[in-house]
This record gives C-alpha cells, sequence and structure tokens, in this order.
C-alpha cells in the first residue's frame, strides 16, 4: 500500500518524536548546557545587576546557538548509523519531505523546549518581563532557522570525522545574522522601543531559510548516501 | 604630494605602507603556493605513472 | 558555438589551455599592477580629506572586490560541477578557494588599517565588515569541508553545496551600505553614471582592478593544472604531459 505524502510526514514526525521521548535525559542535555553556559557569564564577568541586562540579549542567543549545535549531531547520525537513513531515501518519498519531518521533530524537541526553557534563563540574566514576549518569538524563529540550517551542515557532515567541530564551523558563520537581530530585537524590547523591525528581518529569514533549505539539505543527504 | 614626502606620506606611512606590504605577500603567497601544489601535483602524477608501468612489467615476467 | 563549451569539460583541455594562458596573465598583470601601484602611490594627488592615507583604497578595493568575485566564482562553478556533474567545474572550486580566503584576509586587514587613521578604530561590528568577516569563515568551511572527505568527489560535492548556500552573502555584502547605515562609505565606481571620484586617483584604481583580475586569473590557471592532475592521474594523456 502507497502512502501519501502529508501521512508520510506524519508518520516520519511521530516516529522521530517517539525515539525522541525514549530517552528523555538526551532531551534535558541540550536544555542543561544551556542553562550552564548562561550562568558562566555573570560568573566570569562579575557584573552587576544593572550592566549584567545591557548585555543578557547577547549571552541568550550565544548561549542558544551553542545548545542548540549540540543537539544537531544526532539528527541524522543514529539513522545513518544503522541504515534507515539509506532506507528512506529509497522508500520513495520525496527526500525534501523526509527532511522536513525530521527537522521538524527535532525543532520541537529542541527549539521549541529552549524556548519555553528562556524566561527562567531570562530572569537569571536580569531581563524584565515586559521583554519576554518578544524575547520568545525571536528565539522561535531564529531556533527554528538553526534548525534548518543545522539540517544543512548535518547532511554534509554525517560519518565524518570531527563531524561536530565541522558542523559548528560550517552553521556558525550562516547562522550570525540570526544572532544580530535576535539579539537586536530582545535588546530593544528591553529597552522598551519598538522591536518590529528586527522581528520582522528576523521572520524574512525564517521563511527564506524554511522555504530553500528542505532541498538544500535533500541535496546534502544524496550527495552523503551516494 | 603633501607637505610629508614620499616615504612620509603625509603623516599616515605606518597605515599605507603595512597595507601594500601586506598586499606584496598576498601576491608572492599565491604565486608561490600555487607554484607549489602544482610541481606536488606533477610529481604525484609520475610517481602514479611509474608505478603503473613498473606493475605492467611485473605481470609480463 | 557549443563545442567551445563542450570543450571546457575536457581534461586535457582545461589542462594544456591553463597551461599556455598562465604566462601571459602574469605578464599583463604584472604591467597592470605595477603601473597602479607606482601612479596610485606617487603621482595620484592626495585627497582633500584623508590626505595620503586614501591611497590604501589602491589595495583595499580591488581586493575586497576579489574576495567576493572570487567566491561567487566559486559558487558558479561548484553548482556546475554539481548540476552537470562537469568535473572541471569541482577543479575550479578548489582552485579558487584558497586564492579568495587570501584576498578576504587583505581586504580585512588593509581595511583595518585605513579605519584606524580615518574611523579611529581597527575594528566596528557594521554590516559591511561583518558580512566580509562571515565571508572568511565561509571560505574557511569550504577549505574544511572539502579536505575532511576521504572520497574526494564527495569533498568535491559537499563543499560545492556549501559554496553555493554561502553565495547568499555576497549580495549582502554589496548592499550593505545601501540597506543599512555603515560607517563604510558608499560605491565610488560602482555606480550607475559618472563615478565620485577625480580621474587622476581614478585611473590607476582601474588598473588596479583589471591587474588583480589577471593576476587572478594567473594563479587560477596554476592551482587548476594541479586539480586537473590532481583528479586524472589514471588517465592517458597524463603521461604527456607530465613528461618535462
Amino acid at each position: 500500500m502507497s502512502v501519501g505524502p502529508v501521512e508520510a510526514f506524519w508518520l516520519i514526525t511521530r516516529r522521530e518524536l517517539y525515539l525522541s521521548f525514549r530517552r528523555p535525559e538526551q532531551l534535558l542535555q541540550p536544555l542543561v548546557f544551556f542553562l550552564i553556559v548562561t550562568t558562566l557569564f555573570p560568573l566570569g564577568l562579575n557584573l552587576q545587576l544593572s550592566l549584567l541586562r545591557d548585555m543578557s540579549p547577547g549571552v541568550l542567543w550565544v548561549a542558544a546557538l551553542l545548545s542548540s549545535l549540540l543537539s544537531l549531531d544526532a539528527l541524522f547520525k543514529s539513522d545513518a548509523d544503522d541504515g534507515t537513513l539509506e532506507q528512506l531515501a529509497l522508500s520513495g518519498q520525496g527526500l525534501a519531505l523526509i527532511v522536513t519531518a525530521k527537522t521538524c521533530a527535532h525543532w520541537v524537541v529542541s527549539g521549541a523546549a529552549l524556548v519555553m526553557v528562556a524566561p527562567l534563563v531570562a530572569i537569571a540574566l536580569n531581563i524584565p518581563s515586559v521583554a519576554f514576549a518578544t524575547m520568545m518569538v525571536s528565539l522561535a524563529m531564529g531556533t527554528l532557522t538553526l534548525s534548518w540550517l543545522g539540517a544543512i551542515g548535518a547532511g554534509l557532515t554525517i560519518g565524518l570525522r570531527r563531524g561536530n567541530v565541522l558542523l559548528s564551523l560550517i552553521v556558525l558563520p550562516l547562522a550570525m545574522p540570526l544572532l544580530i537581530f535576535g539579539a537586536a530585537a530582545t535588546d530593544r524590547a528591553i529597552s522598551q522601543i519598538s522591536a518590529a523591525g528586527a522581528l520582522y528581518f528576523l521572520a524574512a529569514l525564517c521563511v527564506f531559510t524554511c522555504t530553500l533549505a528542505p532541498f538544500a539539505a535533500a541535496a546534502a543527504l544524496r550527495i552523503t548516501l551516494e | 604630494m603633501t607637505g610629508g614626502g614620499f616615504w612620509e606620506m603625509g603623516g599616515y606611512a605606518r597605515y599605507v605602507w603595512p597595507c601594500f606590504a601586506l598586499a606584496a605577500v598576498v601576491f608572492a603567497w599565491n604565486l608561490w603556493s600555487a607554484r607549489r601544489y602544482l610541481a606536488a601535483a606533477r610529481l604525484r602524477a609520475r610517481r602514479a605513472l611509474a608505478m603503473a608501468a613498473s606493475e605492467g612489467d611485473e605481470h609480463q615476467l | 558555438m557549443w563545442t567551445w563549451f563542450y570543450k571546457l569539460a575536457s581534461p586535457p583541455y582545461v589542462y594544456s589551455s591553463a597551461a599556455a594562458l598562465a604566462p601571459w596573465f602574469l605578464g599583463l598583470a604584472a604591467l597592470t599592477v605595477g603601473y597602479g601601484v607606482i601612479d596610485g602611490l606617487a603621482f595620484a594627488p592626495p585627497d582633500y580629506q584623508q590626505g595620503d592615507a586614501f591611497r590604501i583604497i589602491y589595495v583595499h578595493a580591488p581586493g575586497a572586490w576579489m574576495s567576493t568575485f572570487i567566491y561567487t566564482t566559486m559558487a558558479v562553478a561548484g553548482a556546475i560541477g554539481l548540476i552537470w556533474r562537469i568535473k572541471m567545474g569541482h577543479a575550479v572550486a578548489a582552485a579558487c578557494a584558497p586564492i579568495g580566503a587570501s584576498f578576504t584576509i587583505l581586504a580585512l586587514a588593509t581595511g583595518s588599517l585605513w579605519g584606524k587613521p580615518m574611523w579611529g578604530t581597527y575594528w566596528a561590528w557594521d554590516p559591511r565588515l561583518t558580512s566580509e568577516l562571515i565571508l572568511l569563515f565561509l571560505y574557511v568551511g569550504v577549505l574544511s569541508l572539502r579536505s575532511a572527505f576521504e572520497d574526494a568527489a564527495r569533498g568535491d560535492r559537499a563543499s560545492a553545496l556549501l559554496a553555493i548556500v554561502g553565495v547568499v552573502n555576497v549580495p549582502i555584502i554589496h548592499y550593505s551600505v545601501v540597506w543599512w547605515n555603515s560607517l563604510h562609505q558608499a560605491a565610488t565606481v560602482a555606480k550607475l553614471g559618472k563615478p565620485s571620484i577625480d580621474a587622476a586617483m581614478l585611473w590607476p584604481l582601474l588598473s588596479m582592478f583589471l591587474g588583480c583580475m589577471l593576476f587572478f586569473g594567473a594563479v587560477l590557471c596554476l592551482r587548476l593544472q594541479g586539480e586537473v592532475l590532481n583528479r586524472e592521474r589514471q588517465a592517458s594523456w597524463v603521461r604527456q604531459a607530465v613528461k618535462s
């Protein structure tokens, strides 16, 4: 029996989520990393709370970027190791569809989880609660874009020695615009100026990436699996 | 020329001359590196050919 | 007409053409760069605002142009290799990467040295400088990715894809001074209509642009010969080519 694309999408997404929740500790690790890295900055810099507030958007975003990178490695790795990835590629469903399903599931357990945890971190960094909404919206769009950039990078570096380092080397330069606009949006929200411009730009980056990245990531997988 | 003379570059000598020196280094490195790359590639090709030729001889024995 | 295009896909043709063209490119580059440097340093009048410091433009602007031009060339060549499976495309892309990275470093360093007397700082996180720095990281990524693969063909294809994904940065670099309030000055030469720079300053600058393009051609031909040899070691035409 053949399966339509929408059904295939949900099947793969459900599978990814089931597999992720089977090992809840694995899900918590990037979040804990996020918390730890955020703590490092105030500890290392020994700032007064008021100065910490000025730095907080940048610190928050850098920590979010780095912890997202940690979980990206797992996107294709286990499926590549046991041959499931090749089976999926041969299944006849478009590779772009498969990649979209996997990336969306990945974002739900990493990016969305990060957004949920962000208010806690924000309190630690002395970000006023008036900025929380903007911060969470910007983080949601930013982590989604990052998941897609990471999908391309992960597709290119499956199975390489030191693939982790190479993945960061590839993804971080592409993610720099995200950092700039995401931190700017949060910064403006803290200063209670309109963050609309930065948020629109972030949304544009998000839409641009979500539209084109599936094809790039599928091409990357095709290169690796050949 | 401004009152600083050619080598003084109007007072900006320590910015202007390092820039041109750096450009010279970049040009020189590119030429040297490319020549070295080509020489290494030719050497490897010659070695591969020599190995293939000697293997051919062994098969004839 | 298309036979010319098909010839470009042929390794022996590419190798012999590159070998023949390289000395010509190099000779012409020496003449144009030589004229540009001498005229720019000694004979162009000093700038009304910047004095003699403006002469840095003669190495900074061509360097910056080459950094983006070479990246675009690398991305296009990689795309040709990826889409039409023409190996010579990958050879060109591989040859471009180190050359482009060196010009990016030149642009960043000379820009920094120019920034200190003009803006009072060696660095600023403004859009053009930041996106040029990202370009350098992209070059490093492409070089690292290619060398991480044991299968050279797969490495070629992976770094071609990365180069294509990163080409989005190139229009950002060019238009950053238009889209944002940037410290960096807007385009003086590449505007439609009259360039906003004096003729006596313009000629050596144009000569430097041309000279750097010719120099790139020469170095590309040299590296391309090496890339072709590395990819075609087993082929029969190689025997004749490396005999000398």
